[in-house]
């Protein structure tokens, strides 16, 4: 076995070695710009340790002298970060019925064939194309006129449906088989059983996706909390991390302790489930 | 296939519908009217004393010197930042692809990663970095012997500081879908090409490129469409800041919008910009329409 590879070797030397150092130069050259990719997130996190004099050494050290969480401790007594950490997962758990609705939506659009459906998927694939900012104002003025500002509900309804999750959902839908489904309403399954003992668990792989994505969007979201909330009760941990950023301009350990707390767990989550995030552009036929 | 029950497609896609319309369909008929009045913060607590103006908010927004430098920063960093993302990404993807060993899948997540992470969390980050006095940047540059640099004081520079920071952001996402379109290419493609003698560089620009020209379009309309929209970076980051230097059209909406409650000159403004992300997509369609025929 070892014989082939090394005749070969021999057939065609400068060939093969220079391969093999092509694949080294690739490597390095990844790894130097990959280190660079996640320095901001080392320094970071060695920073939230350090002490607020520590921080404002010149030069930096590196390693914390004494690791301490005060930092961490200050952003729930100093800040309301508690507050914060709740209503982000309130919004996180909102926008999962949103998921919901999406799945059912994509459902409804894979597999019926009903008066009009070709064009409201149209419609419902236009909205995407709606830049952010021509509906910020209008969205803002009609919660605004149902007492919806300031309110929980105001924050969570914008963002509830996405149309591209209602198309990822619609693409995989469209390809589980018709018959599993025909067999189930002759055994007197009404549809909406269907959907949810039959279609759901068979859709699991979207929907793994499609939770984790909810997840990071929801713990992430910003802009509408930003505009809807006037009440500090209400902020989510991004408000809330601009308004720390505002008022303890020049602690950068403690905002650096604000930043990772947001980021860690997203950090934690993304590298557990990275192989069916990555996969999700596969699915989303994307080749 | 037909369902036995005729209600229930509309019971699955309706409650999506009702949403959409109200926060998506709804909000672009009231955008228009409300770019015609003068709403403001008066007209928001009593109706009836909002007037209708006409298109004197469109005359006004197209007239005022802060919109105005708010397009041309929106035209730098379009025009820097997305060839930047392209050729970032797609490099990545084929550095990546390229390599055969499994520590090569690490890489996807490292270069992944920024993009999952919140942007307020990272613009508060790279404030650190970029702070001018204990900042990490200045202080490598410093001991490397360089000058300090102004990283976020200097209107152009700010505008750099930003481009590099959203690209960092965005580079993942794209990489994602270029590597998807890589390993979507027929490997048939490089064994006869091998066979023929063709080094790695031939197999790139005859094979890969041309296979990637959808993947290509598709990672440039979207990324021109974000670009043109940026927005969070620089509201976290400089509040459009040094003298407006740093201020996008999407900045310019929200402040006058939201912080000055001109909600119609905002929504005004909101249009022309969209106006111009219509242009600009119908010109790359058109641009690939022409490729693809030659």
């Amino acid at each position: 076995m070892s014989l082939t590879p090394k005749q070969a070797q021999s057939a065609a030397p400068t060939g093969r070695s220079r391969d093999k150092l092509q694949q080294w130069a690739a490597g390095i050259v990844l790894t130097v710009f990959g280190v660079a990719m996640i320095l901001p997130f080392i320094w970071m996190l060695l920073s939230s340790f350090k002490t607020e004099g520590e921080i404002k050494r010149i030069p930096p050290t590196l390693w914390p002298e004494s690791f301490t969480f005060e930092n961490f401790g200050k952003l729930f007594t100093e800040m309301d970060f508690g507050t914060y950490l709740t209503n982000t997962l309130l919004i996180t758990l909102f926008s999962f019925v949103g998921l919901l609705l999406n799945a059912m939506a994509g459902f409804g659009f894979a597999k019926y064939s009903f008066k009009g459906r070709e064009k409201m998927f149209l419609l419902v694939l236009a909205t995407m194309m709606i830049p952010g900012q021509v509906t910020m104002i209008p969205v803002y003025l009609i919660l605004n006129s149902v007492s919806l500002t300031n309110t929980m509900l105001g924050i969570v309804l914008p963002g509830f449906t996405s149309a591209f999750g209602i198309f990822l959902f619609r693409q995989f839908m469209s390809t589980l088989p018709d018959e599993i489904m025909e067999a189930t309403r002759l055994d007197g399954a009404s549809e909406y059983r269907l959907f949810a003992q039959i279609v759901l668990p068979m859709s699991k792989p979207i929907l793994a996706v499609q939770a984790i994505l909810t997840f990071i969007g929801g713990w992430n979201s910003f802009l509408w909390p930003l505009i809807i909330a006037n009440d500090e009760k209400l902020y989510t941990l991004s408000v809330g991390l601009s308004l720390l950023k505002g008022q303890h301009g020049t602690n950068f350990a403690l905002q650096m302790a604000g930043a990772a707390f947001m980021v860690v767990p997203i950090m934690i989550i993304f590298v557990f489930f990275q192989k069916h995030i990555i996969e999700n552009y596969n699915i989303s036929g994307m080749k | 296939m037909k369902g036995p029950s005729r209600a229930a497609p509309y019971v699955f896609i309706g409650p999506t519908l009702i949403l959409l319309a109200v926060f998506s369909l709804l909000p672009i008929l009231v955008a228009v009217y409300i770019s015609l009045t003068d709403m403001d913060l008066a007209g928001l607590a009593n109706y009836s004393s909002i007037k209708f103006v006409g298109l004197q908010n469109y005359a006004d927004v197209l007239g005022d010197p802060v919109f105005l430098l708010a397009l041309r920063n929106t035209l730098f960093y379009v025009v820097i930042g997305v060839p930047l993302v392209i050729a970032c990404s797609l490099g990545a993807a084929l550095l990546i692809n390229f390599g055969r060993s499994r520590a090569f899948k690490v890489f996807r997540v490292v270069y992944y990663l920024p993009s999952v992470t919140n942007v307020v969390a990272v613009a508060v980050v790279w404030s650190y970095l970029y702070n001018p006095g204990i900042g990490l940047f200045n202080y490598v540059l410093t001991s490397l012997g360089f000058d300090k640099v102004a990283w976020l004081t200097d209107p152009t520079i700010a505008k750099l500081s930003l481009i590099l920071l959203a690209l960092w952001r965005s580079i993942g996402l794209n990489m994602i879908i270029f590597i998807a379109a890589l390993q979507g290419i027929d490997r048939s493609y490089y064994e006869a090409a091998q066979l023929d003698g063709a080094s790695n560089w031939q197999q790139l620009t005859r094979i890969t490129i041309p296979m990637m020209r959808f993947a290509i379009f598709f990672v440039s309309v979207t990324t021109m469409i974000g670009w043109l929209q940026f927005f969070e970076e620089p509201f976290v980051m400089t509040q459009g800041g040094p003298l407006n230097g740093t201020v996008s059209a999407s900045l310019f909406i929200y402040q006058n919008g939201f912080q000055f409650s001109n909600f119609g000159y905002a929504a005004a403004g909101s249009f022309v910009l969209f106006f111009i992300i219509i242009a600009v997509t119908l010109l790359q369609l058109r641009l690939q329409r022409k490729q693809a025929e030659e």
